[in-house]
């Protein structure tokens, strides 16, 4: 369950004040699989910090199932991160030369979780990715680029998180291999995660239940998709 | 995080970038290990210095002919040029002198030797029978020089074993043979065992004679060049010396110290000497091996940082997905600890090695000290830790944002 009401960013550069967020409020419920669309400077980034614990906003309120984020320390958002959001990149974000089970597992790694049931719960989620077995132990950059988002998908999914924030996440990828990924998302939004994907594109947004458009720092119009 | 699991991705991104973890080991091994080595031969050329002048005889003190000059001129011939010396004065160090134990006056010329067809050119020394204390001289072979030979003029020859070597072969039968000395007949009574050392001064590269011998047949004149005096004790070294210089100026009759035909060395006066000059040694060759440590240490920090900065958008992942900064600052100090610790481990055994071969191939014995290993390892340690853990510090403190996007 994420909760945001009217939240503020401002940013300070040199003399110069930018208002990157002027009051945005949303609810989104859990198992929902939600776009946010807009062209680029609309703010839609930089409300994806702030929706990925990576960013805390000027004011305003953001409750992250029930918890209140937009006021957390810096080591309190690490640890946001780490129990309940999945990233995927853009541009993967994988480790160059490491294999694919320890790409996946790393989350784990940070949350404690043992060696052997790292690489138990990794292996589930590539499955659940739609990761062949036999790539498995392939090196991150012996892999074509939906393979490697599959991976950065997997990566996501391991520490089970309430919230899975996508990035552009076909903005690398050719259009077929674009629709593999989305795909994949659409069927883990089956199983019950909550996804949220955030796009310039409108046929990608397309794929969501809901489509929440953003310009110039506030919500523009939020309506379901029909499929 | 555990330290487990801190330790294992620290193997597995040192073993991702085989080539850049082995140049930078390869730095601090190349550092180390020539501080350890230099140090080691230096230190080992000092004592091999001081061992051989103590091996000339301890408590020695030698007395030489100064330099003559004439009346009323300030024309100097020369240290050791000038016939000064006398038996007598020889004579009476020996009779007037309570500190002295035993007395040796020498006269030392290089003449041609020849026996059975081998010849040689080596130094031969006319002395007494205290030589032998004296100078720690000890006979291997048959007997040393005695006061009847020198009272009765014998032609005796006493060979260093290298001479033995020259002369009749290595290990050949000398005593009882007869030998030629500037064309005069001399009957080989005994060798002496060798003492080692090379160059001038050879010990083991000598022929001992009676020094009444020498001044007659050889040298002609009662002129000595020299006295060797043992001393009772170590302690009683600079009175004796202070003895000496009161009756040698006494009877060469000088009021003025300073215009002293002679000169007065203690044993002590040529070490310190030449500690100087194996010290100067000892620190040439130690800022020579601390240069490569420095372009080693700077090596680890060039490796470090561009480390670091290439591994940015990795360090904005592992923040993402959910890593502290103590996480990233801990995996990155021990990355460098664990590089450095193994370039120093691997230093310390080139080092030691190097200086072992330097002990076989070189004739030095290296004397490998843990001083130097210390402050060699201590420093690349630090340069290693220092230019690992601040830029890796920089990185952890970076948004994750600007992390990820870093180009």
């Amino acid at each position: 369950m994420i909760e945001v009401k009217n939240i503020i960013k401002n940013y300070h550069t040199g003399d110069v004040d930018f208002q990157a967020l002027k009051g945005v409020t949303f609810t989104i419920k859990d198992g929902e699989y939600v776009a946010i669309m807009g062209p680029s400077g609309s703010g839609k980034s930089t409300l994806m910090h702030i929706l990925g614990a990576l960013d805390t906003s000027s004011s305003g309120t953001y409750l992250l199932d029930g918890k209140d984020v937009s006021k957390l320390s810096e080591e309190e958002l690490a640890k946001i991160r780490k129990e309940k959001i999945g990233f995927v990149f853009q541009s993967f974000n994988l480790l160059p030369r490491t294999s694919v089970i320890r790409n996946v597992a790393l989350p784990l790694l940070y949350a404690g979780v043992p060696k052997v049931e790292r690489e138990k719960i990794a292996k589930e989620s590539l499955i659940k990715a739609g990761m062949d077995e036999e790539h498995f132990n392939h090196l991150s950059n012996q892999l074509s680029g939906g393979q490697m988002q599959r991976v950065a998908i997997a990566r996501a999914l391991v520490n089970n998180p309430s919230l899975i924030l996508a990035d552009e996440p076909t903005g690398n990828l050719d259009t077929q291999t674009g629709e593999v990924v989305l795909g994949t998302f659409k069927q883990l939004n089956e199983k019950g995660h909550t996804i949220l994907l955030i796009t310039h594109e409108h046929d990608v947004a397309m794929h969501a239940n809901r489509i929440i458009y953003i310009r110039d720092g506030l919500v523009l119009k939020d309506e379901a998709v029909k499929h | 995080m555990k330290i487990i699991d801190v330790f294992e991705e620290i193997y597995w991104s040192l073993s991702a970038n085989k080539v850049r973890s082995f140049l930078t080991v390869l730095g601090i091994v190349i550092g180390i290990g020539s501080v350890i080595a230099m140090v080691a031969v230096g230190q080992g050329a000092s004592s091999n210095i001081q061992t051989s002048i103590q091996s000339a005889g301890s408590n020695l003190v030698t007395v030489s002919p100064g330099a003559p000059r004439g009346a009323g001129t300030q024309v100097s011939a020369g240290r050791g040029s000038a016939q000064t010396l006398t038996q007598a004065d020889a004579d009476a160090i020996k009779s007037s002198v309570t500190l002295a134990k035993a007395t040796s006056p020498e006269t030392t010329k290089r003449y041609q030797v020849t026996a059975k067809g081998l010849n040689t050119n080596t130094s031969i020394i006319g002395t007494v029978a205290d030589y032998l204390n004296v100078h720690n001289v000890q006979i291997g072979e048959g007997a040393f020089i005695n006061s009847q030979n020198v009272e009765s003029l014998n032609k005796v020859a006493v060979l260093g074993p290298s001479t033995r070597d020259d002369l009749f072969g290595v290990g050949g039968t000398a005593v009882g043979q007869t030998i030629k000395i500037n064309k005069i007949e001399f009957k080989v009574i005994g060798v002496t065992v060798a003492k080692g050392g090379s160059g001038f001064n050879n010990p083991d590269d000598t022929i001992y004679v009676p020094i009444s011998t020498a001044q007659h047949f050889l040298a002609g004149g009662t002129f000595i060049t020299s006295i060797g005096i043992e001393a009772v004790d170590a302690n009683s070294m600079d009175s004796l010396k202070q003895e000496i210089t009161n009756l040698l100026l006494e009877r060469h009759k000088i009021s003025d110290a300073t215009l002293a035909d002679f000169s007065v060395l203690t044993q002590a006066d040529i070490l310190a000497s030449a500690s100087t000059i194996t010290n100067t040694l000892t620190y040439l060759l130690a800022s020579i091996a601390g240069i490569s440590l420095l372009v080693g240490g700077i090596g680890i920090m060039n490796m470090m940082l561009t480390t670091v900065t290439e591994r940015t958008r990795e360090i904005g992942l592992r923040k993402a997905i959910g890593a502290d900064k103590s996480d990233i600052s801990m995996q990155f100090l021990l990355e460098a600890v664990t590089l450095t610790f193994t370039g120093g481990v691997l230093g310390v055994v080139l080092g030691w090695l190097l200086s072992l071969a330097v002990t076989k191939f070189a004739g030095i014995a290296g004397q490998v000290s843990f001083s130097a290993v210390g402050l060699a390892f201590g420093v690349s340690a630090l340069i290693g830790i220092v230019f690992g853990y601040y830029p890796a510090r920089r990185a952890a403190r970076l948004n994750p944002i600007d992390a990820l996007r870093y180009e």
